[in-house]
């Protein structure tokens, strides 16, 4: 991949190759996409096309799906709508077709909510701290730094639920259970120390020679770790704050076991979705649509970043 | 820590620290070095050692006593080592050791196979191949378990899809492609959605194994006249051996853990053919509350995969060295 | 540093509030939780005259039966505030008990002058007291439930099927009595065609994750003679959770799963069975009393399609109890309100109309009205059924117990290891150790 290298040299492939090889990654990643197209689509059936055999991709579209993951419903007898006033939106028309009223609003739309607030906060201080860190073991000397960050790195080895379990008991006496606070910290915690590990790598990547200067035109080293480190290191805080984000996003194993309704996330909560009797399939794809698409919005707008990071903390180790 | 105060000290001080070295001037300017390594270092540490290393050590100790978390009001006992003993004769955990080593073989097998396939073909840098690397790292950013959740659905014998797709492609009725129920099938099945999730990302690491390889290498095996299938084996897989090892010892730590999406895929079911080491550690821990042998079998986990992971990192050094 | 102060100072002051903003506007709001099921949403409907009367708001968390036990008794353990009132399931009563999840009754009940004699016996045994009959109330009883089987009445009445099977078996076709019977009906609509559709026998209970096969599997263990000790000794298992007849009956269990369920019910629990009966695909379905009101309103199968009996009987008679009863849970801060709650739900009239919108009242006023038994088509299966009822341990080490049957009957029954015998074996095997680690034994 130099510079040198023309597109007539010896390594380049031939155009042949070159077809086959983009074909069958081009079938691949069709095929890969085919269960996540499969998800969006059952979002917009309704309930009896969504569990038709043979597997329908033809049908009439409806809301149903997103009507039904943001309220309850209770049914009613006919006569009994019948005698309610004309319905005031698509979900109540909808939701009359089955002969049913709608009750209230369901516990989605707080427990996306939580994810906001959870993944978001936890993401922030994770990158806050694991800035610090990382620019402290990259530029002093810090007795026993690579065993302490080689330590750091391992605790990420332990199962989740193996950490849940003291820490089940040790939030239960702070009162930190099923708490966003609880919830928060305990990110933080696990992400921090990617977040140190990637961040010390790309601090390290930045010359010395800079703050120095900086120094001696009379910075402070704070004053050069915020003017000049900090603006060098971005492309590498915004890839470590991607992967604590999809972490503490994408999380199932620690909320399902440390929270229970006030600040559980969205998901332990879509797999419970069910609706009269089974599963209700299109509202749960609708909640994994909406779930999922800020972390496609994520991938394709950051995906530079996202390689970045991902192929770095590779190779660094 | 020494601030100057008048203007005369600083000018001073600034003549002093332009002709000391930098560290010196620091010093003279400012919070110390040292103060600001510990200034930095100290939150993340803390944090680590209040959520992470504390309940550690909690669990050590829990994990020599017959501590059950439902029965706080319950005489809590030392027991020696009696829970370790517990655990490591337990034929039931031996039984979810023995499925996590065959879905972590598995799962790992078919991601290298399938990845650096790909990775090689993606390297051919086809036209647009970046848009289509995007596409097909999807799966491995979504949220296993959410996602893990909906295999359910594909996988349903009546009305999924991947039955429907396998009975159109193979005729078998699609009342008999029962993934998640058969016995010898579900195995396969969990290993279906974890090959497909991260798939991407061994691919990715061989990726960029492939491109760490420089060119002249390939152009004096051309030189020199070996054929694409020699240069192929002498030269592109030893050289992206070590990224290899290392895509089998994040997959192989991450799939050793797996809890998320197989809990949601199967439970551990039909029977207990699914059931991973995360799965009965949940169940010893979180439904049947033994707290204190719960916590010597995640201690026991905890070693396991801290010791392997360990040996193959000096493995993996060594293959560096060559 | 002064900006990375602000900084930090600005992200703190949007998380405390972001934290805290969930418990502000909570004044007088109780959260009740539960199952999601057809009676939770009855139960919404019902409080809403609680709300009228009292301008108490009532909030639900309502979690599907799979994840119900885990997820809150994971909640009770945890001393977490989500819930001020739980309907908790029966089994939890001696766990909650003893380990002061529940604030105990006795002295409310005397002082609102709620009378336990006044509610039918076996609920009051199986959801309100521990230790079992001692008069230690944790729980108003709720919902009574009890295992039982609907079938399709209009299958059955079909004349040409009616012809067929008199030839082929020797007896009417009709509701069973025995478990031959209900056997034979299962081969018989097994794999036919009716209306065009590949029908099956029976749906059964067969779900591994939570509590789903035990209550299947014990619903006709009983029967056949299983006993979880002996009734002199009591936690002697050897010889009665693994006697020959308790063996015949997991086989039997075995046999019929083998034989006359649909094909990928290897995870069935309520909401799966209730599924498998509605779309049409099953002629017979187990499941517990609470679906019956649901499924006699489905516009398919329900109406003069359906049909209700309670378990067919074999050595001895009984059916799994279900049901549950409402407790104040103890780490609330809202004790007074939720009391106040209970003592709305204790009365009669609130009673009769929860038994109207869907819920089965356990009050003694409601079910032994005069017209009850024919209020509804399924309210004589159902007084059948509450007659003959029988409970799984509800010991405070319920969890472990239950994890031990949900594995040796689901590897058994589901994936076909070993023989009955061997998992009976092994059952006894691992209640032993339970109770030894309790020191019952």
């Amino acid at each position: 991949m130099s510079a040198i290298n023309s597109a007539h040299s010896v390594v380049e492939p031939s155009p042949t190759s070159k077809h086959i090889a983009g074909a069958i990654v081009i079938l691949y990643a069709l095929i890969t996409m085919v269960p996540l197209a499969w998800i969006f689509l059952t979002s917009i059936k309704s309930p009896p096309d969504s569990i038709s055999y043979p597997p329908k991709v033809l049908f009439s579209p409806t809301l149903e799906g997103y009507c039904n993951l943001f309220t309850t419903r209770t049914r009613q007898t006919p006569d009994y709508i019948a005698a309610l006033p004309a319905p005031t939106s698509t979900c109540d028309e909808v939701t009359r077709k089955r002969n049913m009223v709608i009750a209230g609003p369901s516990n989605f739309l707080p427990r996306f909510v939580n994810s906001l607030v959870i993944a978001f906060g936890s993401t922030f201080l994770a990158v806050f701290l694991g800035t610090l860190a990382a620019y402290g073991f990259s530029r002093f000397k810090v007795p026993l730094a690579d065993d302490l960050l080689f330590f750091i790195l391992s605790t990420r080895m332990m199962p989740p639920i193996a950490v849940a379990i003291p820490i089940f008991l040790m939030y239960r006496e702070l009162g930190l259970s099923d708490t966003a606070l609880g919830m928060i910290l305990l990110y933080t915690a696990v992400n921090v120390s990617l977040a140190v590990w990637l961040l010390k790598g790309f601090i390290d990547e930045i010359p010395r020679e800079y703050e120095e200067a900086a120094m001696i035109d009379g910075y402070t080293r704070l004053q050069a770790f915020w003017k000049v480190v900090l603006p060098q290191a971005t492309t590498g805080i915004a890839a470590t704050a991607i992967f604590c984000l999809i972490f503490a996003w994408n999380e199932y194993a620690f909320a399902a076991l440390l929270t229970s309704g006030s600040a559980q996330t969205a998901p332990p909560f879509i797999p419970t979705i069910i609706g009269e009797g089974g599963q209700d399939w299109p509202a749960v794809a609708a909640g994994t649509t909406i779930f999922l698409v800020p972390i496609l919005v994520f991938t394709i707008l950051l995906r530079k970043q996202l390689l970045r990071g991902i192929t770095f903390g590779a190779v660094r180790k | 820590m020494t601030l100057s105060h008048s203007s005369i000290v600083d000018k001073a001080a600034e003549t002093a620290a332009k002709a000391t070295p930098a560290p010196i001037a620091v010093r003279v300017r400012g919070l110390s070095d040292r103060a600001i390594a510990w200034l930095f270092i100290a939150p993340a540490i803390s944090l680590l050692l209040a959520i992470n290393i504390f309940p550690l050590l909690w669990a050590v100790y829990l994990s020599f006593t017959n501590y059950r978390a439902n029965r706080p009001n319950a005489v809590v006992e030392g027991v020696g080592l009696r829970n370790y003993q517990r655990v490591l004769t337990d034929p039931d955990i031996w039984q979810a050791m023995q499925t996590t080593a065959h879905f972590v073989f598995w799962t790992i097998l078919l991601q290298m196979l399938i990845g650096f396939a790909l990775a090689y073909l993606i390297d051919r840098k086809f036209r647009g191949h970046a848009f289509w690397t995007t596409i097909v790292l999807i799966p491995m950013m979504l949220s296993p378990a959410v996602v893990g959740n909906f295999w359910r659905f594909l996988y349903e014998p009546q009305i999924g899809l991947f039955a429907y797709a396998v009975s159109f492609l193979s005729g078998i009725p699609t009342s008999q492609i029962q993934m998640l129920g058969n016995v010898s099938l579900a195995p396969w099945a969990i290993i279906v959605v974890d090959t497909w999730m991260w798939t991407p990302y061994v691919m990715l690491i061989c990726l960029a194994g492939l491109r760490s390889i420089p060119d002249y290498i390939y152009e004096a095996a051309e030189v020199d006249r070996a054929s694409a299938w020699r240069q192929f084996w002498s030269i592109t897989v030893p050289m992206a051996l070590p990224f290899i090892m290392l895509a089998v010892l994040f997959r192989g730590i991450e799939n050793f853990k797996m809890f998320d999406m197989v809990t949601l895929l199967t439970g551990g079911g039909p029977g207990s053919v699914t059931e991973v080491a995360s799965i009965t550690l949940k169940r010893e821990a979180f439904e049947t509350w033994a707290t204190g042998r719960s916590s010597a079998f995640a201690i026991v986990l905890f070693v396991a995969v801290f010791g392997l992971a360990n040996i193959y990192v000096k493995a993996l050094n060594k293959v560096k060295q060559r | 540093m002064r900006r990375i102060t602000k900084a930090l100072l600005g992200a703190t002051t949007v998380l405390t509030i972001s934290t805290a903003l969930p418990s502000v506007s909570q004044a007088e709001q109780l959260t009740l939780c539960w199952a999601a099921w057809d009676p939770a949403n009855a139960l919404v409907e019902l409080s809403k005259d609680f709300t009228a009367k009292t301008k108490i708001d009532m909030k639900f968390e309502f979690v599907p039966w799979t994840s119900y036990a885990d997820r809150f008794l994971n909640e009770l353990n945890s001393h977490g505030k989500l819930c001020d009132l739980i309907i908790g399931d029966s089994q939890w009563i001696g766990g909650s008990a003893e380990n002061g999840h529940y604030v105990k009754l006795n002295e409310f009940f005397d002082k609102e002058g709620i009378k336990m004699d006044d509610f039918v016996p076996a609920t009051v045994v199986g959801y309100s007291e521990w230790p079992k009959n001692t008069p230690n109330y944790w729980a108003l009883p709720a919902m009574g439930d009890v295992v039982g089987w609907t079938y399709r009445k209009d299958w059955f009445e079909k004349p040409e099927l009616q012809k067929e099977f008199q030839e082929k078996y020797g007896w009417k076709l009709d509701a069973p009595k025995t478990y031959d019977q209900l056997k034979q009906i299962g081969e018989f609509f097994q794999n036919r065609k009716i209306d065009g559709q590949t029908v099956y026998g029976a749906s059964i209970y067969t779900e591994r994750g939570s509590e789903g096969i035990t209550m299947g599997v014990t619903n006709v263990l009983y029967d056949w003679g299983f006993q979880y000790d002996n009734p002199k000794k009591p936690y002697e298992m050897e010889g009665f959770v693994n006697s020959e007849d308790a063996v015949k009956g997991l086989e039997f269990y075995k046999s019929l799963y083998d034989c006359c369920t649909p094909p990928g019910s290897s995870n069935v629990y309520m909401t799966e069975s209730a599924d498998a009966f509605k779309s049409g695909q099953v002629a017979m379905q187990m499941n517990f009393a609470f679906t019956w009101p649901g499924l006699y309103k489905d516009e398919k199968v329900g109406g003069e399609r359906i049909g209700f009996f309670p378990n067919p009987a074999e050595k001895a008679h009984f059916a799994q109890l279900g049901g549950q009863g409402i407790s104040v849970v103890a780490y609330s801060d809202k004790q007074e309100q939720a009391l106040q709650y209970i003592k709305w739900f204790a009365q009669p009239d609130v009673q009769a109309k929860w038994w109207e919108l869907g819920g089965y009242s356990c009050l003694k006023a409601v079910v032994n009205a005069p017209g009850f038994a024919a209020s509804q088509p399924y309210a004589q299966a159902f007084l059948d059924s509450m007659a003959i009822v029988k409970d799984f341990w509800a010991e405070p080490s319920y969890a472990p117990l239950l994890q031990a049957m949900q594995k040796r009957v689901h590897n058994y029954v589901i994936a076909g290891d070993g023989t009955a015998k061997e998992a009976l074996d092994g059952l006894v095997q691992d209640w032993t150790e339970t109770f030894e680690d309790d020191g019952k034994i």
